[in-house]
């Protein structure tokens, strides 16, 4: 039987809900898809094959990119066939655990003012809350990173209160701030650099998610809770003076374990 | 950051759509930096080998338009891979050619309205700056050194400024691609989204390049694809060639610089060997797509690589 045709044969099980279903993307990357829906047991499960994959180093794979509830495999064809690729992984995505690994929560400082805060009356009236009652319940919550993409450094969040479940804009915004803290449809978002985005902004922190040249570049994965806490505008100022002599990271880091 | 030379090419003239690339940044997808690298990666790898370099030394990628440098260092060997009109010193030259410039010599390359990447290595490298495991520049997260548009006036240096003199060789003969049809995709990973007739309608009707089209995206216009749901699906990798369809049903390639996440089904993925091809069309142009199945797909891998490793053996003869 062909490559094409086994998958393809795995493609229609999607109807019987019959996950995880490997699937070829081009002819250099793989995707695996757990169900599909938003869950941490799913999240946690694409995870732990990421890292399986990982450790493995298996020849002719380039690098693995995890999302929600998938995981795309990017490799080198004249280096492993496709069909050897999922004959190795498709058994471990069939068995991968869903119990958690170490659990990290950074603390992350937001200013819920100014220009960066530019939707935050909107969403107020949207769900008839005052403003106050927006903050409150938008640093309340404990956030789980679900993926790391987009852009640079932008954290996808989930666990954003119900109440604050809001649409994005019609028309997406050609550029938001720098570290903008915003909301879109049940997901809220750390961003990084300036970029076009449709998400209702809130606040923003002084934090950057991603600074090429310093090691590492990157400090929040997928996987790891996001706790914000307030501040106003002049600590906002002092902790950016911060971050650009470069001094500050996010030492506000909890491990659990 | 001192010790950077100062030798290399003046510019004289240039557009912004001039950047440094390589073969693309890999391994922080999973932190959201996107591939990046050569939209013509082809191209790329002839013009390295054109002169001996290693096949993925980061070029000067043009876009459209050329520029104008003056040759600072003692001398350079320099090539070029593409359509563009080159000339040294006011002397035409012969696209796809390797060159000799000495100091004071000025390389201008011309603009054309067809095929429209074209690469500039020079023999050693651009003297450029790594970030994240790749020379490759990213406008919009500011990574690389050619991240802001460079300025008129400015060095672009080289690591050699003294170059064996050599001749000047010219291959275009060889180095063009010669295939007809349609830009080839493998089906999915989302065609259960798509109603049979979008499916049909994607590889039977023709669609224009929109103009907005870029090293991020080519927005497909002139006919619309009809989704089975929504048109959304949850947030999942996308890949350089992926083919999202959003709820308007208006097809968006993704190039080079997509992000590294979408959440718009995708109908297909454009091979790897016809990447490069789609990016010399031009926005204004028309665009086709005809399926193939993964298997072929690689084993058109296999034979370009084949066709890399020859031209490399005949070029050592020189």
């Amino acid at each position: 039987m062909l490559e094409s045709d086994r998958l393809q044969i795995k493609m229609m099980q999607d109807n019987s809900e019959n996950y995880p279903r490997l699937v070829p993307v081009g002819d250099s990357a793989l995707l695996v898809e757990f169900e599909n829906r938003i869950a941490e047991s799913i999240n946690v499960r694409v995870l732990n094959l990421k890292k399986k994959i990982d450790a493995v180093a298996i020849r002719g794979v380039v690098e693995t990119v995890s999302s929600y509830r998938s995981l795309l495999i990017h490799y080198n064809c004249l280096a492993i066939s496709l069909t050897d690729l999922v004959g190795l992984v498709e058994p471990w995505a069939s068995d991968v655990s869903s119990s958690k690994a170490v659990e990290r929560t950074w603390k992350i400082p937001v200013c819920y003012e100014g220009e960066a805060a530019v939707d935050l009356e909107d969403v107020a009236r949207l769900h008839d809350l005052t403003t106050e009652e927006v903050i409150r319940l938008h640093r309340e919550s404990v956030y789980r990173v679900y993926m790391v993409g987009f852009a640079p450094g932008w954290c996808y969040l989930g666990g954003l209160d119900p109440k604050l479940h809001t649409p994005r804009l019609k028309s997406p915004r050609l550029k938001v701030p720098a570290g903008c803290i915003s909301i879109g449809g049940q997901q809220g978002m750390i961003g990084a650099q300036p970029m076009p985005s449709g998400w209702r902004l809130l606040g923003q922190t002084p934090i950057k998610t991603y600074v090429s040249d310093r090691t590492p570049p990157f400090f929040i994965s997928a996987g790891d809770y996001i706790e914000f806490y307030r501040i106003d505008r002049n600590e906002f100022l002092a902790l950016d003076r911060a971050v650009e002599k470069g001094d500050l990271v996010a030492e506000e880091v909890i491990f659990n374990e | 950051m001192n010790d950077i030379p100062k030798l290399g090419l003046k510019v004289k003239q240039i557009t912004p759509l001039c950047q440094l690339q390589d073969l693309g940044r890999f391994g922080y997808q999973n932190y959201g930096v996107t591939h990046c690298g050569a939209i013509d990666p082809y191209l790329l790898r002839v013009a390295n080998i054109l002169i001996g370099n290693p096949q993925g030394m980061a070029c000067l990628e043009f876009t459209l338009a050329g520029g104008e440098f003056i040759c600072t260092a003692h001398s350079l060997r320099i090539s070029f891979a593409g359509d563009f009109p080159v000339s040294i010193n006011g002397i035409s030259k012969d696209s796809f050619c390797s060159l000799h410039l000495k100091e004071g010599d000025c390389l201008h390359i011309g603009s054309v309205s067809k095929n429209i990447r074209g690469y500039l290595a020079v023999a050693g490298g651009f003297c450029g700056k790594k970030e994240l495991g790749s020379y490759s520049s990213h406008t919009r997260s500011g990574l690389g050194s050619f991240a802001k548009p460079t300025k008129v006036g400015s060095t672009l240096p080289t690591n050699e400024s003294f170059a064996p003199i050599g001749r000047e060789h010219f291959f275009s003969f060889a180095l063009r691609r010669k295939r007809r049809g349609g830009i080839r995709v493998v089906l999915g990973p989302q065609e259960s989204n798509f109603t049979e007739k979008a499916i049909k309608d994607f590889f039977t009707k023709p669609f224009s390049i929109a103009q907005n089209s870029d090293r991020m995206g080519y927005r497909l216009e002139g006919n619309i694809i009809e989704h089975a749901g929504d048109g959304n699906i949850i947030s999942d990798p996308v890949v350089p060639g992926s083919i999202q369809v959003p709820a308007v049903g208006n097809p968006v390639v993704l190039m080079a610089d997509c992000p590294t996440t979408g959440g718009y089904p995708k109908i297909g993925t454009i091979i790897s060997v016809d990447r490069g091809v789609l990016a010399q069309i031009g926005p204004g142009s028309e665009v086709a797509f005809e399926p193939i199945s993964v298997e072929d797909a690689q084993m058109l891998r296999r034979e370009e690589e084949k066709f890399f490793r020859s031209l490399s053996l005949r070029l050592d003869r020189y």
